[in-house]
């Protein structure tokens, strides 16, 4: 596994091979609040860089969720479909929203480190 | 209209609170804990929340106050104790409702808790049925200060004994701290609690008393999801100038003797429907699954004819699923009728539902 990469969107990456996961960063669960609904793709879907392929809805208001890279969603993760407070607690790890397998790994390199997303978050606090 | 704070604006943000503007007021949504341990904790011990934006509205004169107040408001006011408080209206030549609001007998007059998105409004209308021996105030000085949860008066009788003595829906004055304070037993959120009006130089003394007792600050977001998961309506919401008490279900709150004799605003409309039914209603709604509902979803019959709309939901925490209410017309409003929810596009499955979806347990 390839170490994490991350939108603007709040998104992170990692890659295996080419598929993709992809999750919600924990900054992004922070500025949201309470998780209580999740939608995640179904397997099959094709989805652009940028395009919205999920939703995450806090107690407060419903968000989508946009992939940072263009492919194919091989699996939606159900399980934080039916337990959505469990993003809250491990959202960059086993509360990963979907994988896909990706067409180009050019838009992965272009995404942001963990440096570069920390220093991103820090000047654009929401 | 430059942003308006509360007394207790500073106190909030050293609570760690985060603001959003609401009715021209910079309010706390949320503290550190978050909107379902908010909610959690009012409902398991106890929690408070500034309400202080909302209008306190004093009014005093003699027995022509009363029938001025009755041209506007459905409640039996000639009836209404010294120290009682009814849920009532606004309403308009039409019988729509300018605002909700709880309406408390004083020794003097009347004290009325304004929403306060509506309060200036609220005066204006109001006004045009007094006369000039009818003094008002609408009094900024005080605070008001929910106190809700089942520790509630355990807590609120250590400091202002006396106050277990209250029934639901009815206040009296306490010494608090060399001052009067006046405390109601009623709230918004199902829960038994009290309302206490303070002035804005002792409230911070109050929370910090309260703080001390493990009461948790509790912001807008859970006031939302309390209120929903109990029932309650939400002015601008669920409730507006185009919809009448009839539409809202709320026609308990219509005194029996006022529907009968009439004398205010839109009773001639409101007559009517009392006998002939109105063609949409507020129910409770309950999604089939875990997809909220929020304000403004389409509702659709099982065989996809548009039957209404919903005006608030949200995920209930106490009752550990989404929770909404909305206006369907009337022939589908029995409890159990199966409907649909477009969100996003996709019809998802949902069922009319009882109101409340928490059991209320005030203390009557």
């Amino acid at each position: 596994m390839s170490e994490k990469k991350f939108s603007k969107k709040h998104e992170w990456v990692s890659l295996d091979g080419d598929v993709a996961t992809v999750g919600i960063t924990k900054h992004a669960t922070e500025m949201l609040g309470d998780i209580v609904f999740v939608e995640v793709p179904d397997a099959g879907k094709a989805v652009e860089k940028e395009g919205q392929a999920a939703v995450v809805e806090s107690t407060k208001a419903a968000s989508d969720v946009y992939s940072p890279i263009s492919g194919e969603i091989t699996e939606g993760n159900k399980a934080i479909a039916d337990d959505p407070g469990s993003v809250n607690t491990d959202p960059e790890g086993a509360s990963w929203f979907f994988k896909l397998k990706i067409k180009d790994k050019g838009e992965y390199d272009s995404l942001m480190s963990k440096d570069e997303y920390d220093k991103f978050c820090k000047e654009n606090p929401s | 209209m430059e942003v308006q704070k509360t007394a207790l604006y500073n106190y909030h943000k050293n609570l760690g609170a985060k603001f959003v503007p609401f009715a021209g007021y910079e309010m706390p949504i949320q503290y550190k804990d978050g909107i379902v341990k908010e909610h959690i904790s009012t409902r398991t011990h106890a929690g408070f929340f500034d309400v202080s934006h909302m209008g306190q509205f004093f009014l005093e004169g003699d027995e022509t106050l009363i029938e001025s107040l009755e041209k506007i408001i459905p409640a039996d006011l000639k009836n209404l104790k010294v120290n009682h408080s009814k849920y009532s209206f606004l309403l308009n030549n039409e019988g729509g409702i300018i605002d909700d609001l709880i309406i408390t007998r004083t020794e003097k007059g009347f004290c009325i808790i304004l929403n306060a998105a509506c309060k200036e409004n609220d005066i204006k209308q109001i006004s045009q049925f007094l006369n000039k021996d009818h003094k008002h105030l609408l009094n900024d000085d005080l605070s008001l200060i929910a106190l809700q949860g089942p520790k509630s008066v355990e807590i609120l009788e250590k400091l202002i004994p006396g106050v277990d003595n209250l029934k639901f829906m009815t206040g009296s004055n306490f010494d608090y701290e060399g001052e009067k304070l006046y405390v109601t037993r009623s709230g918004y959120t199902g829960e038994d609690g009290f309302e206490i009006s303070i002035s804005n130089t002792k409230v911070e003394k109050l929370i910090d008393y309260l703080i001390s007792n493990e009461v948790k600050p509790v912001g807008l977001g859970a006031r939302d999801t309390l209120r929903l998961e109990a029932g309650l309506c939400l002015y601008g919401h669920d409730l507006n100038e185009k919809i009448n008490p009839v539409e809202a279900n709320l026609k308990w709150a219509i005194a029996k003797k006022r529907k009968e004799v009439g004398g205010f605003n839109g009773w001639e409309k409101i007559k009517n429907l009392l006998v002939n039914g109105s063609e949409k209603i507020r129910v409770g709604i309950k999604p089939d699954g875990k997809v909220i509902a929020r304000e403004n979803t389409k509702i659709f019959s099982s065989d996809n004819n548009e039957i209404g709309f919903v005006t608030s939901g949200t995920f209930g925490p106490s009752v550990n699923a989404p929770v909404a209410m909305g206006y369907v017309k009337s022939e589908f409003s029995e409890v159990g009728t199966s409907i649909q929810l477009e969100v996003r596009g996709k019809k998802y499955g949902g069922k009319i539902s009882e109101l409340p979806f928490y059991k209320k347990s005030y203390v009557k």
